[in-house]
């Protein structure tokens, strides 16, 4: 594949190895905007295998990371001025967390890179730096005995690399913690509502269709009269779900996400009600709810996204949550329909 | 910083501190602070915080971390509880850096 962020190439007794800046381009950048945008977000890679950054040595540290393009550009960017082997693995365009999760950042793929790679050859020490969250992937005791290179593991973000790397490879508590500030939970809500807004679609559709069949003239008039009513419900608990739970979640009530989704719904709801009530109390009712239901999903979706949910914990709230959303949504949707009825066209 | 935690009493993380050999890899994995170094061996600080990613068990050279990992992923468990195998979920990396959960073999996310 073409990789323009490769500037050149240094002859070492292994062969050529590509050079890579610690600049980001532009197109880098707009690369990055697109992906936060799920444009091509599923095949964002860069080729795995050794890359140099700046011009190191035989002393210099090796880094190790993952082939998505949006990792290996935030390792890079952060390195300005440093002499640095970068180890790329095949991790099939995922980044360092959820490849490790999955396996790919995994023991034998770390081990089979770094004896294929010659860098044993290339350098005089024996040690490679991972990011700390590749732990889920990487045994970090069995490299030894496969490559002779020990693992250690650096920190979670990389722009604690240089501090890490200045203050001879010792990580602090706070570089070993996984924050989710507000500032990262807004960088992934343009995505979120991407997501919200094509996944809520089909029930959108469905929803404009079945309100055609209240009485009245006009099959098709009526569904986009009652179609265009459903457009703030829709867009009302994509709202709560996908963009306020993720930024207001430490503040909204309760642990579970399906709940801290139907409080942000019943917020927006409770506002919209206000500003735009609707003609009957049925459909106010019916709104309430489908707003609440939308919005309880979409942020119990977001528990995917979080950076501390656990499986066991995900279960047991979808076994309650999951119920609970069905049938205030066929409540909901009982409201809209008797509205529809009693209303006529 | 506002400190996220998740649901009481559900993670399954357990130690068996007879074993442990005080390596402190666990801790050093760890990225939810739940393990501590005591008295030389790792100790469980605060159970609830655990997101059961697996790390501190995998790295431990000696078996003495068990935990049931997954990823606590809503579509995940819908994805499987449908049969399907993957699906448009975002999986989010070390710093914003969402990407494809990317599921060859079918575990975990997606």
């Amino acid at each position: 594949m073409a990789q323009p962020f490769v500037v050149g190439v240094i002859e070492t007794v292994i062969g050529p190895v590509p050079v890579v800046s610690a600049q980001l381009s532009l197109a880098d950048r707009w690369g990055t905007v697109k992906v936060r945008l799920d444009f091509g977000r599923m095949d964002y890679q860069v080729e795995p295998g050794l890359y140099a950054l700046g011009a190191p040595g035989a002393r210099s540290p090796i880094l190790v990371t993952a082939n998505y393009k949006l990792s290996f550009d935030s390792l890079r960017r952060h390195l300005v001025g440093r002499d640095l082997w970068l180890l790329v693995l095949d991790t099939r365009g995922v980044n360092v967390w959820c490849a490790a999760g999955k396996g790919t950042f995994g023991t034998d793929e770390l081990a089979a890179r770094l004896r294929d790679s010659g860098l044993a050859r290339l350098v005089d020490h024996r040690q490679v730096i991972l990011p700390q969250l590749a732990g889920p992937g990487v045994a970090a005791h069995r490299i030894p005995p496969a490559t002779g290179f020990t693992v250690r593991y650096g920190p979670i973000l990389a722009a604690d690399l240089p501090a890490y790397l200045d203050g001879g490879c010792r990580a602090t508590p706070a570089m070993r913690y996984r924050h989710f500030p507000w500032q990262e939970r807004l960088l992934l809500s343009p995505l979120e509502v991407l997501l919200a807004v094509k996944g809520s679609l089909p029930l959108f559709l469905l929803l404009a269709l079945l309100f055609g069949l209240g009485p009245g003239d006009g099959y098709l008039r009526k569904v986009f009269a009652q179609g265009l009513a459903g457009l703030p419900v829709y867009g009302a608990g994509v709202l709560g779900g996908a963009f306020l739970t993720p930024l207001f979640l430490p503040w909204l009530p309760g642990r579970a996400f399906a709940l801290k989704g139907a409080a942000a719904g019943l917020l927006v709801a409770a506002v919209l009600l206000v500003v735009l009530p609707f003609r009957h109390w049925l459909q106010n009712a019916g709104a309430l709810a489908l707003v609440a239901v939308l919005s309880s999903y979409w942020g119990m979706k977001f528990t995917g996204a979080s950076t501390y949910t656990s499986l066991s914990g995900v279960k047991k709230e979808m076994r309650l949550a999951v119920p609970l959303q069905l049938a205030v949504g066929v409540i909901g949707l009982g409201c809209w329909l008797a509205a529809g009825f009693l209303l006529g066209g | 910083m506002s400190r996220l935690t998740y649901l009481k009493d559900v993670a399954t993380l357990a130690l068996d501190r007879q074993r442990c050999v005080g390596c402190g890899m666990c801790v050093a994995v760890c990225p939810r602070a739940v393990l501590v170094m005591a008295d030389g061996r790792a100790n469980i600080q605060d159970r609830d915080d655990c997101m059961e990613c697996g790390a501190c068990a995998r790295n431990c050279p000696v078996a003495a971390v068990a935990v049931q990992a997954g990823v606590g992923c809503a579509e995940a468990v819908i994805n499987r509880m449908l049969g399907r195998k993957s699906g448009a979920c975002c999986c989010l990396g070390e710093d914003g850096e969402i990407s494809a959960a990317g599921s060859q073999d079918g575990r975990g996310c997606c």
